[in-house]
């Protein structure tokens, strides 16, 4: 149990067995695409984790790449007649350039100073979506054409919860095995002590950039998907308050656990779902449901669990 | 092995290091020892590339390396500990000293993202090697423990197993002993001799007279960021200059409890 709750293989078919399973229990179209929903955010909760939680870097704009994602879907086919996988991929790459570019020298700073160059880079990224109106749509959005591979039109609520949710299994076994790697370590070590990797050979700038550009490849992917699964895009997909909320998945479920990041987008993504029954009030009870679980379960939701289950095991 | 050739850094206007050279040679042990304040950590922290000197010269098996970055210099077989601890408090006890072997093992990312066959054989052999370090420092049976699990003293021999991990041609040891009683003092002065028995040229800074008299080859005396004496253990220990300056009025009191 408590090497279950740890980072390990066993985590990678646990969570293949749930992705397969859970259609058997969801009762109608609107769960599926909820638990679509979950994967997609999971995704991008487990690269900002592998940033945040593992190398120990803030990031405050994760939303500009999962906005770029997005948006790559939505004008690649229009603009240039790129099929929607190509654009999925072109957008991917878009987003790995960027953070290769910008993570150069924003990765320099630390702590409050990075959190805010970073918040800067995703308002920039943000900027640009609702600016350019005659390509966008701008604040209105526009709309994602249905991807087609090999004649088969990709589409539905169903078909992306497949798609999600082996994405997100395949994403959750590199990140095991990178932890467990040499790279892994190297990461970790950067977040205990940077000057400590230094001396022991660690080219510690190189590691950040390595992190800071999977997270945004994963960001990336995610944003890509919500828009294919929506068939609409919309600014919001770059918004300030997303990169907040990808954070807060990330923490809330346990920085450095990747389990922990599946559960936070979990809850982040299913609770507002049912809070709809407060109508004006969702956002306020969400934000104490957070702070309450901050406040007692500071190190995340499934660290937390994983020290009691330590505790009773020992 | 190690040349440090008039080396001169100031932060502000307090000159911290002015005008220190010294020759380490290969093989021996190398203590730099100096009342508070004398400038032996900002040495350190200039030798290994935390620090970049306003002037004057680090040689490293004849070659320049002034003001090369810390994992540059670490690739060329220099590896250090630290005073104040920087242990990976996250990550277990062997994984600590996995860490070290960095440089000796395949940097492949892709690999790593797909758990190829070779590397988890090159896992299986570096913790292997981790693990005869620890048992190297003493630390055996503690390799799945997290370090933050483990007592002061053993902190201080995992950051001496990291730094081996590395491979190094040359350790710099920051205050070995410091925090340590005696029991544990007694150990680090074996591991000590034990690392420099395979051929490892260790530079140590180190308050406690004792270790140091006991295991230095030669001692470097510095005083408010000036060389004062250098010397083998005798030497320096009768030196008048070093037990005034250094030791103060309680000098010949702590020269004579050093003597036995």
């Amino acid at each position: 149990m408590r090497r279950f709750l740890n980072n390990s293989f066993a985590l990678v078919l646990v969570l293949g067995a749930i992705v397969a399973l859970l259609p058997l229990v969801l009762p109608s179209g609107f769960y599926w695409r909820v638990a679509a929903l979950v994967y997609i955010n999971a995704i991008a909760v487990l690269g900002l984790n592998l940033l945040m939680g593992f190398a120990g870097q803030v990031s405050l704009g994760h939303a500009g790449f999962f906005g770029i994602g997005a948006y790559a879907v939505a004008l690649g086919p229009v603009y240039l007649g790129m099929p929607g996988w190509a654009s999925l991929l072109g957008g991917t790459a878009l987003s790995a350039l960027l953070a290769f570019f910008v993570g150069r020298p924003i990765l320099r700073l630390s702590g409050y100073y990075l959190a805010i160059a970073t918040l800067g880079m995703g308002a920039l990224i943000s900027m640009v979506v609702a600016n350019e109106a005659n390509i966008t749509g701008g604040p209105n959005g526009m709309e994602v054409q249905r991807m087609i591979v090999f004649g088969w039109r990709v589409a539905g609520a169903q078909v992306w919860y497949w798609i999600a949710g082996i994405t997100l299994v395949l994403g959750v076994l590199l990140v095991v095995n990178l932890i467990e790697s040499p790279t892994g370590r190297a990461l970790r070590s950067i977040h205990d002590s940077e000057i400590a990797a230094r001396v022991l050979g660690i080219d510690v700038a190189r590691y950040k950039l390595l992190a800071f550009v999977m997270s945004a490849v994963f960001a990336s992917i995610a944003g890509s998907y919500l828009a294919l699964l929506d068939g609409f895009v919309t600014p919001n997909t770059t918004s300030f308050l997303l990169s907040i909320e990808l954070v807060v998945m990330a923490v809330l479920g346990g920085l450095g656990s990747i389990l922990g990041s599946i559960v936070g987008a979990a809850i982040l993504v299913v609770l507002p779902q049912f809070l709809t029954v407060f109508h004006d009030y969702e956002h306020i009870v969400l934000g104490a449901i957070i702070i309450v679980f901050l406040i007692f379960l500071p190190r995340g939701i499934v660290p937390a669990l994983a020290s009691i289950v330590r505790r009773g095991t020992a | 092995m190690l040349v440090v050739d008039n080396l001169k850094i100031a932060f502000g206007g307090v000159v911290a290091i002015d005008g220190v050279s010294f020759t380490v040679r290969r093989n021996e042990i190398f203590a730099l020892i100096g009342p508070n304040g004398a400038g032996k950590t900002t040495l350190f922290n200039i030798i290994s590339g935390v620090y970049a000197p306003q002037s004057g010269r680090i040689a490293l098996d004849g070659e320049d390396v002034t003001s090369l970055a810390p994992h540059q210099l670490a690739r060329r077989g220099m590896s250090r500990t630290f005073q104040n601890l920087q242990v990976f408090f996250r990550m277990s006890t062997v994984e600590n000293v996995m860490v070290g072997h960095h440089l000796h093992e395949n940097r492949n990312v892709l690999a790593h993202l797909l758990a190829l066959p070779s590397v988890r054989a090159q896992n299986r052999a570096t913790r292997a090697k981790a693990e005869g370090l620890l048992a190297l420092v003493g630390l055996e049976g503690l390799a799945d423990k997290p370090a933050s699990s483990l007592p002061y003293g053993a902190l201080k021999r995992l950051e001496i197993a990291r730094a081996l991990a590395t491979e190094p041609k040359i350790l710099l040891l920051d205050e070995p002993a410091a925090g340590c009683n005696p029991v544990e003092t007694e150990e680090i002065d074996a591991v000590i001799k034990s690392i420099a028995a395979q051929g490892v040229t260790v530079v140590l800074v180190e308050h406690d007279m004792r270790l140091v008299m006991r295991i230095s080859d030669r001692i470097h005396v510095l005083d408010r960021g000036k060389t004062l004496a250098e010397g083998s253990a005798v030497e320096v220990r009768g030196n008048p200059a070093v037990v005034t300056a250094y030791l103060g009025g309680l000098g010949e009191q702590e020269a004579a409890r050093a003597r036995n």
